[in-house]
């Protein structure tokens, strides 16, 4: 198989789980139970991919704040929960890991 | 400016801090890329036809690695399936939009643009000018992912192990930002902590299928707690 064949299968197999919901729109009706479901889809799949690259470094998991992502993410937390203000919670968050990989380093 | 068109520059907008955050990503995946073997007319081919972020830094490491080609299609099938759930919560938006419309929506469809969709959506539901404020979203985060994915294509060959430096918490620290605004009752705190359980203890299951058990368990889990509330 050569690198383009490989590169349009892995296109294809990208796009089909992205248009398929988006094709049927209007022409299913989703009961209402998943309905209420997919309200929790990005709490879902957002929060286990922040843990997911947070805690497990090189394929084990890192519960310590020498890890600095943790920390970074805990501030990151907090500005989010009491400023409501995207911008600040990135902010800082990027700023306490990069304070804590120069001072302290790693 | 007309309404619609003051939608897609809003999803733009709206989209930066995210855009900001992903463009580590796309530098290290040019970097990966390259340091994979790959020429940058490929490396950069795929973010332009396959666009799937975290999926085409599994598939340049795969590849650097030699493994067969059947197998790094069905891990970037197994890594995207995250999607076919975007796609689906966004359904009931997406039914007023025409079908020749649905296909670039589709193509464009990121962790970003259906964070910052959802995020608009939670707050305004009967959001006017979807479609345009979705394409701007959209459109941004494809632009700035083909130029972040040019730097790291030259920058992959100045510094080789810029894949380690720790880029990835930008990302995160914009998904906590997204997320925890989101955490409004015991139903969405409950699904929040099971996908973070369900995560750690799935974390070795290969090709990323725990991310996408977790997460289902974690939608079954916050559905139970809402029922038992109301």
């Amino acid at each position: 198989m050569s690198i383009e064949l490989l590169i349009l299968g892995m296109m294809l197999v990208t796009f089909i789980p992205r248009y398929l919901p988006f094709a049927l729109a209007g022409r299913i009706q989703l009961p209402a139970r998943v309905k209420s479901a997919l309200d929790f889809v990005p709490i879902a799949v957002l929060t286990a991919i922040i843990v997911q690259v947070t805690l497990v470094r090189d394929g084990s998991v890192e519960l310590s704040l020498s890890n600095f992502h943790l920390p970074a993410v805990l501030s990151a937390a907090a500005v989010a929960h009491f400023t409501r203000h995207l911008f600040g919670a990135i902010g800082a968050g990027l700023m306490v890991y990069a304070a804590l990989r120069i001072f302290i380093g790693g | 400016m007309t309404s619609s068109t003051k939608a897609f520059a809003q999803g733009a907008w709206d989209t930066l801090p995210l855009i900001v955050a992903a463009a580590p990503f796309g530098m290290v995946f040019g970097a990966l890329a390259i340091g994979a073997g790959l020429t940058p007319a490929q490396a950069l081919g795929i973010s332009l036809i396959v666009f799937a972020g975290s999926a085409q830094f599994i598939a340049a490491t795969l590849i650097g690695a030699g493994a067969w080609f059947p197998a790094i299609i069905a891990t970037v099938f197994v890594v995207n399936l995250r999607h076919l759930l975007y796609a689906t919560n966004l359904m009931p938006q997406v039914q007023h939009v025409a079908q020749r419309w649905r296909i670039p929506m589709a193509f464009w469809l990121t962790d970003e643009t259906f964070a910052t969709v959802s995020n608009r959506l939670k707050r305004d539901p009967d959001l006017p000018h979807f479609r345009s404020y979705y394409l701007g979203s959209a459109v941004a985060m494809y632009l700035l992912w083909q130029v972040n994915t040019l730097v790291g294509i030259w920058a992959g060959a100045q510094i080789p192990d810029i894949a380690n430096w720790g880029l990835d918490v930008a990302m995160v620290v914009a998904f906590v930002g997204i997320v925890v605004p989101m955490l409004v009752d015991r139903a969405t705190l409950a699904c929040a902590m099971t996908a973070g359980i369900a995560m750690l203890l799935t974390h070795d299951w290969p090709n990323q299928i725990g991310l996408f058990a977790s997460a289902l368990i974690a939608i079954a889990v916050g559905v139970l707690v809402r029922e038992r509330q109301s």
